[in-house]
């Protein structure tokens, strides 16, 4: 299925992608050089770290906890040692740490046994990984052609994953093919990933690995019966990016919503912590064969959508570099926009159709995710339902690949049952209906449409240039993206940050960067 | 005089209404859902369309007549901060010529709440729908601290900034999570005794002047407001405590 082509210059485009690379250049060059209390502890997540104390502290912080002062050295090394020492089994050790034992206080062994063991501990865990990735592959030639197209995504976020289980299983039968598990209001604001299923969450359900298991298992349940793959989707966002990332790879979920500079921007988190915790993040969501969703429709519900559609594009390029940087390839960068622009703006459907061809055009192989109207939501439930048969057409139109649902209630409530059928038995009706227009349309090449996408191009380029002059960091810190300021040493997390000596060392790395890097067209 | 819902004829009483019952679509089903509207005070009821949603739910869409009507000039209701508001020009003059210096606003949202879409649409520069934020407003310093603040760091500011109001604003409201969150705020105010020195203000999608005042707020604001209407109040209220 084909989008209308707008014919957008390619030497500019290539100038975006070489400005991007120029502006994570830098960034990268420090992530390399520090790590941070949650790239620790999802490294002995994946050695085995499981569990947490009486008072609900997990495993993993508590170990990492106790290696404060010497987690430049990565905290594989004293939990391997620890396990070695005491001749226990991951689980064994992790109870052990749980009822109080400091692994710190352990005098290091042979070091060459110690990364044996590491990387015999890591060929299971990877193994697991893999195999998930490998049984979604399966499942989806098997049912090759069933998944609509775009993936219709629905959001369930009652707080409880029992209550979340019944909506989301009554929305995969209705046609959803995708399904996001919320996350509670906070959460994102936690240095820690709480244990176990949970029933009470504000806002949303919070992410746990039981809790991804439940959902998992319901899901699969619904795959076979409907013989269509279900899509699971979490956040690896906020200060435990990588943590979620692992515990993601682990129980199969197939999409994670992972933004580049979304955690600084819209939840002041750090910088410098969310350079490094994104990059280890999508380096394990690349290994797991997962897909992630970026996060630009953030920017427009901060600023307006016809005046800073190039910042989107801007963070499109600036998530892709990222992203290829971790070793994903094009087919799992599901780079994010919306449909935002204020619904009394004459041909403004135009003008979106136009930017959601450009974003089509520019990342041809990226599975684009596209958010529906959520600013100009208002109680007029019959004006949203009129805004988003519009917003189901355009995304049909142009290709889009990931397609969340607009609900009519959205600045009401949290959906009811109802709403989310509405909105299914709209997209599916339009998607149909309008099946393959995008195919039979040309545009005029004077036409509004083709010189709104070059505008944004070059707008987009000039942004691109003035933050590879000041350098991303200090592009944040001046307010260039979603007029939010961002000093570099403000925000939260920053003291979970740490500069690697020259012996770190963490197994995990060891074996991902030994794995070939990402091909284009991969 | 009584007036009562208008579809296309005086006084028909006309209403339409839709729901989802936990139960199978039948024939039954579609009876008991209408006759649960007769129930609700109904004169008549016709079912126009039930769709099964899944596992054993049905919505239901309904036509129904009722013989109740209202007197609106019997009702109660407090318009109190949205009536009778200023323009921008306005305000900034009224500010000018009455209090005399800019005014100065610190807001964000608080608590776990991550939404600004409320804030930003009073507060940034740009505003909402064509209607100005505050940081445009020439005699307005406008502070946004943006989401999830605690309520603590947001009192330290404001005392830092010699704020004249603070504005809250809250849009997550699943179990009374704006209620708590806002009611904390009043009361750490009160506890330090500096809540006199504020005008305090609730904002949010669910809140409404009664509901600001019952928690211990100066006005509130919800749907169908914008900046003008807060900057409105603050600069009348300020104007009449001088």
């Amino acid at each position: 299925m084909g989008a209308p082509r707008l014919g957008l210059p390619a030497d500019k485009i290539a100038l975006a992608r070489e400005l991007a690379s120029r502006i994570a250049a830098p960034v990268m060059e420090y992530v390399s050089r520090h790590t941070t209390v949650s790239i620790e502890r999802a490294t002995l997540r994946l050695l085995g770290a499981d569990g947490a104390d009486a008072r609900g502290v997990p495993v993993p912080n508590l170990a990492v906890d106790s290696l404060r002062g010497r987690l430049e050295n990565g905290a594989a090394l004293y939990y391997v040692n620890a396990l070695i020492a005491k001749g226990l089994t991951p689980g064994g050790l992790n109870r052990a740490i749980a009822s109080g034992l400091d692994i710190s206080t352990i005098e290091l062994g042979d070091l060459e046994r110690i990364s044996r063991e590491a990387h015999a501990l890591l060929e299971a865990v990877f193994a697991r990984i893999e195999a998930n990735a490998a049984l979604r592959r399966r499942r989806e030639k098997e049912w090759e052609g069933k998944a609509k197209s775009p993936l219709l995504y629905l959001i369930v976020a009652t707080g409880n994953i029992y209550e979340d289980v019944k909506q989301a299983r009554a929305a995969a039968r209705q046609g959803a093919d995708a399904i996001a598990v919320i996350r509670a209001t906070a959460q994102s604001l936690l240095d820690y990933v709480p244990h176990g299923a949970t029933t009470e969450g504000i806002g949303g359900t919070y992410a746990t690995q039981e809790n991804f298991r439940i959902m998992r298992e319901a899901l699969d349940e619904v795959a076979e019966e409907e013989g269509r793959y279900i899509y699971l989707v979490n956040y690896s966002s906020g200060l435990c990016m990588p943590e979620i990332a692992v515990m993601g790879a682990l129980e199969r979920l197939d999409m994670l919503l992972n933004d580049s500079m979304y955690g600084i921007l819209f939840r002041d988190i750090n910088m410098y912590r969310t350079f490094a915790d994104q990059h280890f993040s999508r380096m394990i969501i690349a290994a797991a064969d997962m897909a992630i969703n970026t996060g630009e429709d953030n920017y427009l519900t901060t600023s307006d959508a016809w005046e800073k559609a190039c910042t989107v594009l801007a963070s499109q390029f600036i998530n892709e570099r990222f992203a290829l940087a971790a070793g994903l390839p094009h087919r799992l960068i599901g780079l994010g926009h919306a449909f935002e622009m204020n619904p009394g703006m004459k041909n403004g459907f135009l003008y979106e159709l136009a930017q959601a061809c450009m974003a089509r055009e520019i990342f041809p192989d990226c599975p684009l995710k596209y958010m529906p109207p959520t600013k100009f939501m208002s109680g007029d439930i019959f004006m949203g339902y009129a805004m988003n048969t519009m917003f189901n057409l355009l995304s049909k139109v142009s290709g889009q690949s990931i397609h969340l649902l607009g609900m009519l209630t959205e600045a009401i409530h949290n959906p009811f049952l109802q709403d989310r059928y509405l909105a299914l038995e709209n997209a599916m009706y339009v998607m149909n209906n309008a099946a393959d227009l995008g195919d039979e349309i040309a545009f005029r090449e004077d036409g509004m449409i083709i010189r709104r996408a070059l505008e944004v191009l070059n707008q987009a380029v000039s942004f691109l240039e003035e933050v590879d002059r000041l350098g991303l960091f200090e592009a944040i810190e001046r307010g260039l993206f979603a007029e939010i300021k961002r000093p570099r040493l403000g925000g939260k997390g920053l003291e979970g940050v740490v500069r690697k000596s020259p012996a770190y060392w963490n197994p995990v790395l060891e074996r991902m960067e030994n794995r070939p890097a990402a091909k284009e067209g991969d | 005089m009584l007036i009562r819902p208008y579809g296309d004829a005086m006084d028909d009483g006309a209403v339409q209404l839709s729901f989802t019952l936990p139960a199978e679509d039948s024939p039954r089903v579609r009876e008991a859902a209408r006759r649960l509207v007769l129930a609700l005070g109904f004169d008549a009821c016709e079912i126009v369309h039930a769709a099964s949603l899944s596992e054993g739910f049905t919505m239901f869409i309904a036509y129904a007549r009722t013989s109740v009507g209202i007197d609106p000039d019997e009702v109660e209701v407090d318009e109190g901060a949205v009536s009778d508001c200023m323009s921008f020009e306005e305000i900034n003059r009224f500010i000018r010529e009455e209090i005399g210096r800019r005014v100065v606003v610190v807001g964000a949202c608080t608590g776990h709440d991550a939404h600004t879409v409320g804030i930003d649409a009073i507060m940034n520069m740009k505003g909402y729908d064509h209607h100005f934020g505050l940081e445009r407003y020439p005699m307005v310093e406008a502070h946004n601290l943006g989401a999830q603040v605690p309520n603590e760091r947001l009192v330290e500011y404001a005392l830092e900034v010699a704020a004249d109001a603070i504005l809250v604003s809250q849009s997550v409201t699943q179990r009374d999570a704006h209620r708590l969150n806002l009611t904390a705020l009043a009361e750490l105010l009160r506890a330090r005794g500096i809540r006199d020195r504020f005008i305090l203000i609730a904002g949010g999608p669910r809140i409404d002047n009664r509901l600001a005042g019952e928690l211990g707020y100066d006005a509130g604001f919800g749907k169908g407001t914008y900046a003008e209407h807060v900057a409105t109040f603050i600069a009348r209220r300020l104007a009449a405590r001088k």
